[in-house]
């Protein structure tokens, strides 16, 4: 099995916002939550560097640790998912996630969030593959119709890769080396514990 | 003749103009060839060793979506998931373990000298309407606030994650708005006992003797003894400290950042624990502990006896101060006898 990972390229990105439009529009994300956003580092001094950033998928997620009601799941693929049923919109999996990947409908006063939302990997939830309960909760399943997350199937650049980690990561290496230079593979560290040629 | 001098000078001046330039090309081709566009990219490592978080500019409205990575929530986490348990675990079996112990090895303490039948107010309708809002609040909120700690693995075993679900997002809603009247509590409980809580040497005395709950010593005590303002201050700042942590993480990200929350998480469950352990122990000394001490709180009124074997000098000032309207009384009704 696949073992499933997000890599930014941080050296190829563009800032374009492309992968956050796609995501909005492919899952039909509501206002104010966005699974996966771009954020400039050290914008526009010398050696800036944009990064994509979404839910990595941990290994061994905080998100799961921390939850009271333990509504998250990893498929075999190695994507977290998580049940909206189950989620009782405590906050716990934002104060642990290293990545702010989990998003709240409401703003939250007197516990009132809402149900959790965060990026899926494109792969849904518990619910039917593809069936109308599970689209309206979690957005469009990609993996069960055998594409993977179109935030990085478009990527003009290519520097959003999504796929079984050790294949993106050899990608990546190889990019490296024929360029002579590379940032590394922003939050793989932290994510994977794991480092990929910088 | 003087022109053709001085078109001679300028020819020689041309070749010279042009062997300098030519001497000089080498010089203005030697550009570097290889551009590192690394040489000044920031680096993950890098601001990690300056910041223990890695954040940028971001175009949402969201600005907590400008923080890329924080490595803490992994502590959080380990906080959360052990560290805050062992704590409550420890505290709270710890004082039940010791509780069980203590009553098997000294039993109810009882009033010595029995029952006298007659009583004294000891709580107005006012103070014990107080005492029973507050802590009907605790218990709520102490249940549904270990339920976040230990229901996953306590609870949830023994039901469906949808049965679970639906208590535990009950209780949150409990947990959020019954912290309103506690707090009210925790404040009317400072005001309205803190002109008896402030400690003394009396209560020095009261511990190097035992309270009279180690032994089978009475040592005297005002209207609260050692213990009693033990349990106040506990009340009255450990209620402060989780009902400010509380607030924070009610109205998250309200002038505080997620590592404030963090912190606001880690202050709240450790002191409520140790609340938890404390307000057990004054549970039971409250009701199987001692003979004649709920009626305190239960009907407000304690049987004289039991007043003079725990409070003897509260009997004696309320009887100081009782003595007088009773003669004044008794002088009020002499005449019309």
């Amino acid at each position: 099995m696949a073992r499933m990972k997000f890599l930014c390229d941080a050296d190829r990105c563009i800032e374009c916002n492309a992968c956050v439009t796609a995501c909005k529009n492919e899952h039909e994300v509501p206002w104010g939550i966005n699974r996966r956003r771009v954020v400039t580092i050290n914008d526009g001094k010398p050696g800036e560097r944009s990064v994509s950033m979404a839910c990595m998928h941990c290994t061994d997620a905080p998100c799961q640790a921390v939850c009271p009601v333990n509504c998250f799941y990893t498929t075999a693929d190695g994507v977290v998912l998580h049940s909206k049923d189950l989620c009782i919109g405590c906050g716990y999996c934002f104060y642990a996630c290293p990545f702010g990947a989990p998003q709240y409908p409401k703003v939250g006063n007197f516990g009132s969030r809402g149900k959790m939302d965060k990026c899926t990997f494109c792969a849904g939830g518990p619910e039917a593959d593809n069936s109308p309960a599970e689209y309206a909760k979690y957005g469009a399943n990609r993996l069960a119709e055998g594409k993977l997350p179109l935030c990085a199937e478009m990527c003009s650049t290519k520097s959003l890769l999504a796929g079984d980690g050790e294949i993106i990561a050899q990608i990546y290496k190889e990019r490296v080396v024929k360029r002579g230079y590379g940032s590394g593979a922003w939050g793989w560290k932290t994510a994977y514990r794991e480092i990929v040629a910088s | 003749m003087t022109t053709l001098v001085a078109r001679f000078l300028m020819i020689v001046g041309a070749f010279a103009l042009l062997a300098l330039v030519i001497g000089a090309q080498p010089v203005s081709a030697q550009q570097p060839t290889m551009v590192n566009p690394q040489a000044s990219s920031v680096k993950e490592d890098q601001l990690f060793q300056q910041l223990d978080r890695i954040s940028g500019r971001c175009t949402l409205p969201d600005q907590k979506a400008c923080t890329i990575e924080q490595p803490a929530g992994r502590d959080w986490r380990n906080f959360h998931g052990v560290t805050l348990r062992w704590i409550g675990g420890i505290a709270i079996l710890g004082i039940l373990a010791v509780l069980v112990i203590f009553y098997l090895w000294r039993g109810m303490v009882r009033i010595e000298n029995g029952r006298s039948g007659r009583t004294i107010v000891r709580f107005n309708a006012f103070e014990r309407f107080v005492h029973w809002m507050t802590s009907t609040c605790f218990i709520i909120l102490a249940v549904s606030g270990l339920n976040i700690t230990f229901g996953r693995p306590v609870l949830l075993p023994l039901m469906s994650p949808e049965a679970f679900t639906a208590w535990s997002e009950w209780a949150k809603y409990a947990h959020n708005y019954l912290s309103f009247p506690f707090t009210l509590g925790v404040i009317l409980i400072f005001f309205m006992w803190i002109a008896g809580n402030i400690p003394n040497r009396v209560d020095v005395e009261w511990f190097k003797r035992g309270g009279g709950i180690v032994g089978h010593d009475r040592p005297p005590a005002y209207r609260f003894n050692g213990g009693q303002k033990m349990i106040y201050w506990i009340v009255v700042l450990g209620g402060t400290a989780v009902a400010v942590s509380g607030y924070v993480l009610m109205f998250p990200f309200y002038g505080t950042g997620i590592q404030n929350m963090q912190v606001a998480e880690i202050t709240h469950g450790i002191v409520a624990m140790l609340f938890v352990a404390a307000m057990i122990g004054h549970i039971y000394i409250g009701t199987i502990g001692m003979e004649g001490a709920f009626e305190a709180m239960g009907t407000g009124t304690v049987d004289l006896n039991w007043a003079k074997e725990h409070h003897s000098l509260w009997l004696e000032d309320e009887r100081a101060r009782r003595e007088p309207t009773d003669l004044q009384r008794r002088a009020s009704t002499t005449p019309a006898e």
